[in-house]
């Protein structure tokens, strides 16, 4: 088992012909995804790698059946494309794109709520369930199929921690970026919750950032709800407050959403919290022993 | 982006609230002529991005000329947290009878923006918070109905019972969403609002927070981007798709990925050191961007010594590599520069790095990078 995706998804990709759409989706196929269709208004008919593109979601949809989209669409066009997918009833979308208005966010995620649509990001790397499936723009190889759940905030601070849990020999259930932005789909705690009925999880890594209070309901989750170990980390430390750490939610509003009042939450709840990157793999064996 | 006070006063100004006359003056001269247009008290608030001026002493009442220009001369001759002010407010004082505070605000917990209002005004929110939290009325805005008449009515006729006071409160309610929404804050906040003796309404403080995000379709928000208060490496940075923070320390660093920036400032503190900057290059390994990002550290000559932290996952290390190489013909580095490049094609990047002939300090891991750089930056 392993949440979100597994080999059988079936991926749309909107945005396949763009720059960034047409390489991820080289890499995604080159990775195993089952990459199914690809959407740009406009461009239907057409192939990128052998993939069927299509003029709209509707049409992907009536031919191809997919339950999982991704989007590579730029910020002024991304937040149509996300309720195109959610009107068409796909259950799960991820969005690569940075840089959505919050204003449009706002909206984007009370509507997908309603619907229960699942949405992951904005302004994340994506997911990926080594050896089956990679819905993202991560390096795939420095993945490593395995017991441990990854999910963070951030792109390559996440490759970085997964490297060393890789080096270590441990592997990853699934590893999913819920993205940078003050509003994003899922948060730490609806992430927790599909990794504590998975079996294949028996250790979560959770790697957090200055700004909002996620991780401090996260905490509290953990405490009540979470039957496994968690080890967290968590950055920014040295981020002066008021100032957009290039992450649009990664700011520290007036004395709120500091990295202190996020190590104290986690350690209040019993959730071990590591100084650096390369401590990660070494806690999680303490505990794993 | 933060609006000062003055700005976010004129913002307000132009939706009809009501905002006590006043004027910005970068200096002497300045706050000399706009005394002419002014009656006594005025007070004179430092403008500057950020909070906690009136502590710092960066506000003052004057009774006369010679009162207001000594205080704004003070005043304009403080640095507040560090920041020098540049420029003062002055405005015609308001007599206080009752003080409130009233915001609008985005609720990242809930994903909704929100009213938050309160009897007790003046002072910051988030004490009001720890020390009487009933004292504060939060309300959800639907986020497709929106602000509706009947709940700014609402929240006014739960700050007073006079009803042609709450009346007032309520028109300025509906102006303050209506602000929020054209400008796309996260943040429109008057605090106080105050009832003056003659019971009139005055918006006494503002604050507006924007979403760089929405600046694509809000280009108007480019006006109020003030450059007595930006750093220009900042906006430099920007310009080349660079996530740029100027610091205090003297170990300057770039990252690719926002957290792995911050993890490496961090990392940096953790061995004993001090960043002298933010810096994320972001995804793409345009040698253009890895010399621009290197002539930007330089630019701060408080810096001893350069971190280069790259992991290559879709960036190639190897284009790291040759950017490196590039910018040393390019632009004089005359500090210690120490390369961690892990991931895609590191070791032809290394080799690359050590075939360059430059005096790089190759590593293999983050911290040995963080610790090396730290040595050598206080030598």
């Amino acid at each position: 088992m392993s949440i979100l995706i597994d080999r059988n998804t079936r991926v749309l990709v909107q945005g396949i012909t763009g720059r960034d759409g047409s390489f991820h989706t080289k890499l995604m196929l080159e990775y195993g995804t089952n990459i199914v269709a690809g959407v740009t208004p406009g461009k239907g008919g057409t192939d990128v790698y052998g993939i069927p593109v299509f003029d709209s979601v509707k049409d992907a949809v009536k031919k191809t059946s997919p339950n999982c989209s991704i989007i590579f669409v730029p910020p002024q066009f991304a937040v149509d494309a996300i309720y195109e997918s959610a009107d068409n009833n796909i259950p799960l979308i991820v969005v690569i794109t940075e840089g959505i208005p919050i204003h449009d966010m706002i909206k984007v995620k009370n509507y997908l709520d309603k619907k229960h649509i699942r949405l992951i990001g904005p302004n994340c790397p994506g997911v990926i369930t080594p050896d089956e499936s990679k819905v993202g723009i991560m390096p795939g190889h420095i993945f490593k199929r395995g017991n441990i759940g990854v999910v963070s905030r951030s792109g390559t601070l996440t490759y970085e921690i997964v490297y060393q849990l890789t080096l270590n020999g441990l592997g990853q259930s699934t590893a999913v970026g819920i993205g940078g932005d003050p509003i994003i789909g899922s948060k730490f705690i609806d992430i927790l919750e599909l990794f504590n009925k998975d079996d294949k999880t028996e250790a979560v890594v959770l790697i957090g950032e200055i700004g909002g209070t996620d991780e401090q309901d996260a905490a509290e989750y953990i405490k009540t709800n979470f039957n496994k170990p968690v080890v967290a980390f968590i950055a920014g430390r040295t981020a002066p407050a008021e100032k957009r750490m290039g992450h649009a939610g990664a700011i520290i509003a007036g004395s709120e959403g500091t990295a202190q009042e996020k190590i104290i939450a986690f350690e209040k709840a019993g959730v071990k919290v590591a100084s650096l990157p390369e401590e990660v793999p070494k806690i999680l064996k303490e505990i794993l022993k | 982006m933060k609006l000062l006070e003055y700005q976010a006063k004129e913002v307000f100004k132009k939706y009809n609230m009501p905002v006590p006359e006043g004027y910005v003056c970068k200096n002497i001269e300045e706050v000399n002529e706009s005394l002419k247009n002014l009656s006594f008290p005025v007070v004179i608030k430092a403008q500057v991005p950020v909070g906690g001026r009136g502590k710092a002493g960066g506000v003052k009442l004057a009774n006369n000329d010679r009162e207001a220009i000594e205080k704004a001369g003070n005043i304009l001759n403080m640095s507040i947290k560090s920041i020098p002010v540049k420029k003062v407010l002055i405005a015609k004082a308001v007599d206080i009878k009752k003080e409130f505070y009233i915001s609008i605000a985005l609720d990242r917990r809930i994903n909704k923006s929100v009213i938050i209002a309160s009897k007790e005004g003046g002072v910051d929110i988030e004490e009001i918070a720890r020390t009487n939290p009933s004292a504060i009325i939060k309300h959800e805005i639907d986020p497709f109905l929106g602000l509706r008449e009947y709940e700014a009515r609402d929240i006014a006729y739960s700050l007073i019972e006079d009803k042609i006071i709450a009346s007032e409160i309520s028109k300025i309610i509906k102006s303050l969403y209506e602000v929020y929404i054209e400008l796309e804050a996260q943040l429109a906040e008057i605090n106080p609002l105050v009832i003056d003796n003659h019971n009139k309404v005055w918006v006494v403080d503002a604050k507006i927070l924007t979403d760089d995000n929405a600046l694509f379709r809000k280009k108007f928000l480019e006006e109020y981007r003030d450059m007595d208060y930006e750093n220009p490496y900042e906006i430099e940075a920007k310009a080349y798709g660079l996530s740029f923070i100027k610091l205090d320390g003297n170990i300057g660093n770039m990252v690719n990925g926002a957290g792995l920036a911050m993890a490496t400032m961090d990392i940096i503190k953790y061995y004993g050191g001090e960043p002298a900057n933010f810096l994320d290059v972001g995804g793409s390994s345009n040698p253009q961007k890895t010399k621009k990002a290197l002539e930007i550290i330089l630019s701060d000559k408080n810096v001893k010594s350069i971190f280069i932290n790259i992991f290559g996952g879709i960036t190639r290390t190897d284009d790291i590599a040759n950017g490196i190489i590039w910018a040393y013909k390019e632009i004089e580095i005359n500090v210690p520069v120490v390369v961690r490049l892990t991931g895609t094609n590191e070791e032809i990047a290394k080799d690359m790095l050590r075939n360059s002939g430059l005096n790089l300090i190759i590593v293999d891991s983050m911290s040995e990078g963080a610790k090396k750089a730290v040595e050598l930056a206080s030598k």
